[in-house]
C-alpha cells in the first residue's frame, strides 16, 4: 500500500511531454516517430545565436547530466552555424532534466527552446530553408543581430 | 437480409445498456475532488471542506476502501496540506465514527509499512498527521501520548544504531508544533517526562559526524541580520514555515512554474516576509550535505521563475542573500562553495552578468588562495564557459583583471620556429603535414619510430616501451591541429585511437598522456575535462591513471581549483556507473536463463533429454560466467580507485602536517582547509560505495598511527553509520 501509489496531481511532468512538432522529413509512421521521441535521449535545441559555440552548449547542457554528443546545426550552403543544434545524453533521465530546467532559460542572452528529437541522422544537421539556413529565418521580418540580421526574404528585397 | 440481434428491440432503437463508469474513473474523480479541495473556488476553504465531507460520506457505502486509500496517500504525499486533510478526516469522523476508526487503523498500518521499507520522511509526515488528528477529535490525547512514549522509549534500547533513536525522537519532536499544546493540557506529567527523557538523550548522543554535514564551520548559526522580522531561527513558527516550504518543493519539483506559484501563495504570506523564507529554504536545499534533495540546476531555474513572478522584490532578496553568503565564505564548506559558484555563475548568465562587482573589491587585496578571491575567480571562469573570454573582461571592473580567467587558447610547444631546437621538433613538423594529408595510423607509427627514447641508451624499436617523447610529440601535435572545437578534438581521438592505445599502454604512458593534455590545454580547463572524459570512455586512460595524475606534482599548482575536483568526481561516477552497468547485464542474463529453464520445464514435461537442454543453456551459462568475471574485475578496479585516492590524500596531508610541525607554522592554511574538505567530500559524495570498504580502510589506510587530523575525517564518516 505504501511504496506503491502516488497521486495524479503529483505525476504531472508537463515539461517532459511531447510537443506538437513532428519532423515532416521523418522516415516512418507518426506512431514510429512518437515511440522514438518517448524514449529518446536526444534534444533539439533552437533559437541559438549563430555565434554560440559547442563549448557553451556543452557547459549549459552538462548541468543536467553527462553529454554523449553535441551536433551543431549548419547552414547547408555556407556550412556555418545557423542557430540550432542537437544534444545527445547517455541517459534519458538527464535529457528529461534538461527539458525541465534548461528549456526556456537563457544561453548567450537568448531564451533557448528544447524539444525531443527522434535521433540524429546524417543530413539532419543542415538547415532546411531555401537559402541554406533554418526555415524560420527565411521569412521573419524582424532584425535579429544574433541570427544574421533580417530574415532572408527581407534581405532579398 | 441481415439478422437483427435480439437486443436490437422491435421498435428499431438499439437497446441501450445501462452505462456504469469504470472503477478507475470513479477513483480518479474522488482523487481529484480530494486533492483539489479549495482550489479555484469562491467559497471559503472551510465551506469547501464541509461540502466535500458530505459528498464523501454519501460515497462511503460504495467506495470506502478507495476513499481510505486516497486519504492515506494524501496524508503521506501532501504534507504541506496537513491541516486541510486532518480537518477533512475530522469532519468525516464526526459524521461517521466508524470510518474515523478505520482510517486511523489504516494509517497505523501504512506507518508500519513505511518504516519497513525505510521511507522515513514519509513516515514522519504520517506521525504528524496522526498528531493533528488529536486536534480534530479523531484520536484521543492519551493515545497519542502513549505512541510517543513508545517512540521515546527507543532511546533506552541498547546496541542500536544512533540513527534509530534519532528518528523516533525527531518524529516526536517535530509533531509537537501541531499537538504539543493539546497533549500538555491533557497529560502534562507524561509530556514533561517525555521531554526530559528527550533532553537527556540529546545531551548524551554522539556528535562526531556533525562536522562532516555542516555547511558552516561556525559553531552557532549566524545572527539575524538587519532586515524584515522573521520568526527566530530556533522558533517553532520558523520550523513549521520551513517544513511546509520544503514539502511544496518536494511535491512540485518537476513543474517549476507550479512550484514557484505554490511557494509564493503559501498561506500567511502577508504576515511573514515570505520571499526571505523561500530564498533561505532553497539555499538550504542547494547546500545540503551530502547532496541536495534534487538536481542542482532545478534550484537555479526555480529561482529564475520566482524572479519572474515577483520582479519587484525577489531579485533584491536574492542579491542580499548572495551578498551574505559571500561575506561568510571563510566558514563555508568547500562542497557548498562549489555549488554556490555553479549557481551564481549560471544565474548571472540569465541576467546579462549584471552584478555590482565593486562591492566585492575587498577580495582583491587578499591572497588568491583565500576563499573570497578564490570564489570570484571560479565564478568568473564559469561565467566565461557560458559566454566567451572578452565578455568577462568587459563585465568586470579593470581592477578585477587579476581574478579574470585566462584566455582559453592552446599552448603548442612546437609551434614557433624559435622552438626548433626542442627534441622531437622535426618529427612534430612531419606529423603535422602527415595528419593534414589524412595519414593513417600506420603511417603515424612509422613517423614516430624516428623519435628517440630519452629513457633509454639504446633504441628499442621492436616493442613500444614507454617513450615520453613520442607521446609528447604525438599528443601535442594532434591536439594542436584539432584545437578548433570539442568535436574536432573528439574526432582526432577517434581517428588515431590505435596510436593512443599503443602509446598509452603502460601506466606511465597513461600518466604522461594526461600530463601532455594538461600542458597543451592548461588555459582551458573545460577542454581538459572533456578530453579526460573521452579518453576514459574510449579506454585510452583508466580511472586510476586520472587519480594519480590529479595528485601528481605537475598538478600541484592547480590542486585547489574547482575543475580538478569536477574531473575527479566525474571519473569516480563513471567508474561507479560502469560497475552498475555490468552488474545489471549479469542480472538480466541470469533472469534470461531462469526464464529459459521455466519455459523448458513447462514445455517438455515428457522430454527427458538432458543433453539438449544443456546445449541450450550452454551459451547463456558461458555468458553468465564471463559477466561474473567482468563484474568482479570491475569491482576490483573500483575499489582500487578509491584506495589510490585515499592513499594519495593521506600522503599529501601527512607531508603538510609534518612540514608544519617541524617548521612550527600553523597547520590551518587555506590549502590545508581545502584539502581536508576535499577528502571529506570523497567520503560523502560516494558513501554508499565506500561503505563496502570499511574493513580495508580501517586496517590498511586509516590506522591508529595516522595523524589525528586525518583520522578524524575517517572517524566522522564511521560515526555517520553508528
Amino acid at each position: 500500500m505504501c511504496s506503491a501509489g502516488t497521486l495524479s496531481v503529483l505525476r504531472s511532468d508537463s515539461y517532459v511531454d511531447l510537443s506538437q512538432y513532428r519532423d515532416q522529413h521523418f522516415r516512418g509512421t507518426r506512431r514510429d516517430q512518437e515511440r522514438l521521441l518517448r524514449k529518446s535521449c536526444t534534444l533539439y535545441v533552437g533559437n541559438l545565436s549563430f555565434y554560440t559555440t559547442e563549448e557553451q552548449i556543452h557547459e549549459l547542457f552538462g548541468k543536467s547530466g553527462d553529454i554523449k554528443k553535441v551536433i551543431m546545426g549548419l547552414d547547408k550552403v555556407k556550412k556555418t552555424a545557423c542557430g540550432f543544434c542537437f544534444v545527445e545524453y547517455y541517459a534519458r533521465g538527464d535529457a528529461e532534466n534538461a527539458m525541465r530546467y534548461i528549456n526556456g532559460t537563457r544561453l548567450d542572452d537568448r531564451i533557448i527552446r528544447t524539444d525531443w528529437d527522434a535521433g540524429f541522422k546524417e543530413g539532419r544537421q543542415y538547415g532546411r530553408g531555401r537559402s541554406g539556413g533554418q526555415v524560420r529565418d527565411e521569412y521573419r521580418q524582424d532584425y535579429d543581430a544574433g541570427r544574421g540580421g533580417y530574415g532572408k526574404a527581407v534581405q532579398c528585397q | 437480409m441481415s439478422r437483427r440481434r435480439h437486443s436490437d428491440d422491435s421498435d428499431g432503437q438499439p437497446h441501450k445498456r445501462r452505462r456504469t463508469s469504470e472503477p478507475s474513473e470513479i477513483e480518479e474523480r474522488l482523487e481529484s475532488l480530494i486533492c483539489r479541495v479549495g482550489e479555484k473556488s469562491n467559497s471559503s476553504l472551510e465551506s469547501n471542506l464541509e461540502g466535500l465531507a458530505g459528498v464523501l460520506e454519501a460515497d462511503l457505502p460504495n467506495y470506502k476502501s478507495k476513499i481510505l486509500r486516497i486519504l492515506c496517500t494524501v496524508a503521506r504525499l501532501l504534507p504541506e496540506k496537513l491541516t486541510v486533510y486532518t480537518t477533512l478526516v475530522g469532519l468525516l469522523n464526526a459524521r461517521n465514527y466508524n470510518f474515523g476508526g478505520e482510517f486511523v487503523e489504516a494509517m497505523i498500518r501504512q506507518l508500519k509499512e513505511c518504516l519497513k521499507v525505510n521511507m522515513y520522511n514519509q513516515a514522519v509526515h504520517l506521525v504528524r498527521f496522526l498528531s493533528d488528528l488529536v486536534n480534530c477529535h479523531v484520536i484521543a490525547a492519551p493515545s497519542m501520548v502513549a505512541m510517543f512514549e513508545n517512540f521515546v522509549s527507543v532511546t533506552q534500547e541498547e546496541d542500536v544504531p544512533q540513527v534509530r533513536c534519532d528518528w523516533y525522537v525527531f518524529a516526536f519532536l517535530s509533531s509537537l508544533p501541531w499537538v504539543g499544546k493539546e497533549l500538555y493540557e491533557k497529560k502534562d506529567a507524561e509530556v514533561d517526562r517525555l521531554l526530559s527523557q528527550t533532553e537527556s538523550y540529546l545531551k548524551r548522543r554522539q556528535k562526531i559526524h556533525v562536522p562532516m554535514l555542516q555547511v558552516w564551520t561556525a559553531d552557532k548559526p549566524h545572527p539575524q541580520e538587519e532586515g524584515p522580522v522573521m520568526p527566530g531561527s530556533h522558533s517553532v513558527e520558523r520550523f513549521v514555515i520551513e517544513e511546509n516550504l520544503h514539502c511544496i518543493i518536494k511535491s512540485h519539483w518537476k513543474e517549476r512554474k507550479t512550484c514557484a506559484a505554490q511557494l509564493l501563495s503559501y498561506p500567511g504570506n502577508n504576515k511573514i516576509p515570505l520571499n526571505y523564507h523561500i530564498v533561505e529554504v532553497i539555499f538550504a536545499e542547494l547546500f545540503q550535505l551530502p547532496s541536495p534533495p534534487h538536481i542542482e540546476v532545478m534550484y537555479t531555474t526555480l529561482l529564475i521563475e520566482l524572479c519572474k513572478l515577483q520582479p519587484g522584490s525577489l531579485p533584491q532578496v536574492l542579491a542580499q542573500a548572495t551578498e551574505m553568503l559571500y561575506m561568510r565564505l571563510d566558514t563555508m564548506n568547500t562542497t557548498c562553495v562549489d555549488r554556490f559558484i555553479n549557481w551564481f555563475s549560471h544565474h548571472l548568465s540569465n541576467f546579462q552578468f549584471r552584478w555590482s562587482w565593486e562591492d566585492w573589491s575587498d577580495c582583491l587585496t587578499q591572497d588568491l588562495e583565500k576563499p573570497k578571491p578564490k570564489f570570484v575567480r571560479e565564478v568568473l571562469e564559469k561565467c566565461m564557459r557560458l559566454s566567451y573570454h572578452q565578455r568577462i573582461i568587459d563585465i568586470v571592473p579593470a581592477s578585477f583583471s587579476v581574478l579574470s580567467p585566462a584566455n582559453p587558447v592552446c599552448i603548442y610547444k612546437y609551434g614557433d620556429e624559435s622552438n626548433r631546437s626542442l627534441p622531437g621538433y622535426t618529427v612534430a613538423l612531419c606529423l603535422t603535414i602527415a595528419i593534414k594529408n589524412k595519414a593513417s595510423n600506420d603511417e603515424i607509427f612509422s613517423i614516430l619510430k624516428d623519435v628517440p627514447n630519452p629513457n633509454q641508451d639504446d633504441d628499442d624499436d621492436e616493442g613500444f616501451s614507454f617513450n615520453p617523447l613520442k607521446i609528447e610529440v604525438f599528443v601535442q601535435t594532434l591536439l594542436h591541429l584539432a584545437a578548433k572545437s570539442f568535436s574536432h578534438s573528439f574526432s582526432a581521438l577517434a581517428k588515431f585511437h590505435e596510436v593512443f592505445k599503443t602509446l598509452a599502454e603502460s601506466d606511465e604512458g597513461k600518466l604522461h598522456v594526461l600530463r601532455v593534455v594538461y600542458e597543451v590545454w592548461k588555459n582551458h580547463p573545460q577542454m581538459i575535462a572533456v578530453l579526460v572524459d573521452k579518453m576514459i570512455r574510449t579506454q585510452i586512460v583508466d580511472c586510476a591513471a586520472v587519480a594519480n595524475w590529479i595528485f601528481s606534482s605537475e598538478l600541484a599548482h592547480d590542486f585547489t581549483r574547482f575543475y580538478i575536483w569536477e574531473i575527479l568526481h566525474s571519473t569516480i561516477r563513471k567508474m561507479n556507473k560502469h560497475v552498475l552497468k555490468i552488474h545489471k547485464e549479469l542480472e538480466e542474463t541470469k533472469a534470461r536463463l531462469a526464464r529459459q529453464h521455466k519455459r523448458r520445464d513447462s514445455d517438455d514435461d515428457d522430454d527427458d533429454d538432458d543433453r539438449s537442454s544443456d546445449r541450450e543453456d550452454g551459451p547463456l551459462e558461458e555468458q553468465i560466467e564471463r559477466l561474473q568475471e567482468k563484474v568482479e574485475s570491475a569491482q576490483s578496479e573500483q575499489k582500487n580507485l578509491f584506495l589510490v585516492i585515499f592513499q594519495r590524500f593521506i600522503m599529501l596531508l601527512t607531508e603538510h602536517l609534518v612540514r608544519c610541525e617541524t617548521g612550527g607554522i600553523d597547520v590551518f592554511t587555506p590549502w590545508y582547509r581545502s584539502c581536508i574538505e576535499r577528502l571529506q567530500q570523497i567520503f560523502l559524495q560516494h558513501h554508499q560505495i565506500i561503505q563496502q570498504y570499511m574493513v580495508t580502510l580501517e586496517n590498511l589506510l586509516f590506522t591508529a598511527e595516522l595523524d589525528h587530523h586525518i583520522l578524524a575525517v575517517f572517524q566522522q564518516f564511521c560515526a555517520l553509520q553508528a
